[in-house]
């Protein structure tokens, strides 16, 4: 409970919230306050923002509405942000876990492994990957996570290397529990935080990726994003520069909630750190 | 001298089990895709009959098991030999080393800028954490790091290219304007201004957070209350003791961007139509031309090793310990 009102008092971490919580409200109910398919075709094609009511932010030059085309991308954006970073923080814990507590020669290829993830540009990456296997949401999650696990995989490995030469972990060696099980039972849930508190700069991150590959066309075809938007705007860039500028004001606006977010949390853990 | 030779050569040691690594994972990723380079290339002219497809898949060495394709990549490649594109029809080497130097151009400016800015105004920052400067530039460096840089690519060509024409939309260079020599500098320097910016604006925040962390630190430790009651002026004080320190962790953060900085500049050639190293990457997944994807992936490894032995060496230099605990070893 104390936890939560030190989050409270931080100002970044509540604006951060505020931000989040209404995207993620709005995204969670675009299928309500826009039904149908979002890329379908709602009027002539073009029409300025604010001049007709029913579409307030116009259409784009297919005719479509831009503001659902907004909503739903904003589902798109939250999920595949949040999802790549779920399966990078857990490929992440889990190598870097392994590796910290098997030590010696796995270690050894386990951190050469994560040298390599590190040295090949992480979004050249992503694009191979997403060409190589056709573009679909799950690939570009697993794609965009591909160059993001190294980073929670060298702090879950330093906290696994501080935290198993204490005595909770030695006396769980002496009740003769497997070291896999001591690593992934009592290891890992102690390494988790700090690697936690970096999950809000992995979401960012994993949100800027995927506008990029879909601003270059690698993204799921059948889906609307902020970064096809984008692109499709980038077309009539000279006379309707809204239609590439309004997507990327929403993207902004991910990004700064999510790590005003991460700040509140990783403030709100070190402080508790501070106490103990 | 010596002990910076040593660096370089237990670096490019330790670097070839990664550098293998990168290679296999690559050759296997590139595996899985559905259909060959010789299916892609009978697509773009028009189909072709099983023998020429057989022919071809012999010539190009594809009709044979993907280790022993793997053993010849490998031995090619301690050769320099990169293989053959089949999308441009020409020596994959060839074309890298073709379009690497608008690359470089369009990296080094925009490292160049954001580690001078980005250390810059982390220094003004850092100099008084909390006060009301400092709250300014951690807001700006917030919005800076959030803007998605093909996306600043686009408003600052809208911008300063079609609206106010200062500054050309696209390209590297006018091309055919016959210029030479310094003329030519110039007309580059002209076609870098938006990609550089577009590109280097993230980074300049990552690096203005970095430094002002790291100062926020030193002013914590003992030797700056030292020098504050010897009655050091402020400037020394913030410049010669606290900042100075600060400086090794956005030297470390240099290193770390190299790969980061390098993946960005494919959107940024993207938006501005710059024939480098970036471009080619897209054109070579637009023309399903997998080897070409996999020696981009190489090459781009093998900068960024590249680049971290050279971050290594002026680290070395800055920091006397580092030199002399790698004599030691």
């Amino acid at each position: 409970m104390s936890a939560l009102i030190r989050f409270a008092r931080s100002p970044e971490g509540l604006a951060g919230l505020i931000i989040l919580t209404l995207l993620a409200s709005v995204a969670a109910l675009a299928p309500l306050l826009f039904p149908g398919d979002p890329l379908r075709i709602a009027g002539t094609p073009m029409i300025a923002p604010f001049t007709d009511p029913s579409l307030p932010l116009g259409t784009d030059r297919l005719g479509r509405n831009v503001l659902a085309g907004l909503v739903h991308g904003a589902r798109a954006s939250l999920i595949v942000g949040i999802a790549a970073a779920i399966v990078a923080v857990l490929i992440g814990s889990i190598v870097g876990t392994l590796a910290g507590f098997a030590g010696g020669l796995i270690d050894e290829a386990l951190m050469r492994v994560v040298d390599a993830f590190q040295i090949v540009p992480g979004f050249l990456l992503a694009l191979a990957f997403v060409s190589v296997l056709q573009p679909s949401l799950p690939i570009v999650i697993l794609a965009i996570a591909l160059g993001a696990w190294t980073g929670p995989a060298r702090l879950a490995r330093a906290e696994v290397l501080s935290i198993r030469e204490r005595d909770y972990v030695a006396s769980a060696r002496i009740i003769g529990m497997h070291p896999l099980e001591i690593a992934l039972r009592e290891v890992l849930p102690n390494a988790l935080p700090p690697v936690l508190a970096l999950s809000a700069v992995i979401v960012a991150g994993a949100v800027l990726t995927e506008a990029a590959l879909s601003f270059l066309g690698l993204g799921d075809p059948n889906i609307v994003t902020w970064g096809s938007m984008i692109a499709e705007g980038r077309a009539v860039l000279r006379s309707a520069p809204y239609l590439s500028i309004v997507p990327g004001i929403a993207l902004i606006a991910t990004v700064i909630g999510t790590y005003l977010l991460g700040e509140g949390v990783s403030a709100m853990l070190s402080r508790r750190e501070q106490q103990s | 001298m010596n002990s910076a030779l040593r660096l370089i050569g237990r670096r490019a040691i330790s670097s070839i089990p990664v550098l293998l690594i990168v290679v296999i994972g690559t050759f296997f990723l590139l595996e899985l895709a559905p259909g060959d380079a010789v299916d892609a290339y009978l697509v773009s002219i028009g189909g072709g009959d099983a023998a020429l497809t057989e022919q071809l898949r012999a010539q190009y060495g594809l009709d044979q098991s993907p280790l022993s394709r793997l053993w010849f990549y490998v031995t090619a490649l301690l050769r320099f030999d990169l293989g053959w594109s089949v999308g441009f029809n020409r020596p994959i080497s060839e074309l890298i080393l073709e379009r690497l130097p608008n690359t470089f151009y369009l990296m080094g400016s925009a490292t160049a800028l954001s580690f001078v800015l980005g250390t810059a105004l982390g220094i003004v920052s850092g100099a008084r954490i909390g006060s009301f400067r400092d709250r300014l530039l951690s807001i700006g460096s917030l919005a800076l790091y959030a803007i998605p840089s093909f996306w600043l690519g686009l408003v600052l060509s809208v911008v300063f290219a079609v609206q106010l024409r200062w500054f050309p939309t696209s390209g590297i260079e006018t091309i055919a304007s016959g210029k030479a020599g310094f003329d030519r500098v110039l007309d580059i320097a002209r076609h870098l201004v938006l990609p550089v910016s577009a590109l280097s604006m993230i980074y300049l925040a990552l690096f203005l957070r970095v430094m002002r962390a790291g100062m926020a630190e030193i002013w914590r430790q003992d030797f700056v209350r030292a020098a504050r009651a010897k009655g050091i002026t402020r400037p020394r004080l913030v410049l010669r003791h606290v900042a100075r320190n600060a400086l090794l962790p956005v030297v470390t953060m240099l290193g770390l961007q190299a790969a980061s900085i390098l993946g960005g500049s494919v959107v940024i050639e993207s938006v501005f139509a710059i024939p480098g190293f970036g471009r080619l990457a897209q054109e070579a997944v637009a023309l399903r031309d997998a080897p070409l994807l996999m020696g981009i992936i190489v090459v781009s490894a093998l900068l960024v090793i590249f680049v971290n032995m050279v971050i290594d060496l002026i680290y070395a230099f800055l920091d006397p310990r580092v030199g002399a605990s790698e004599r030691n070893t």
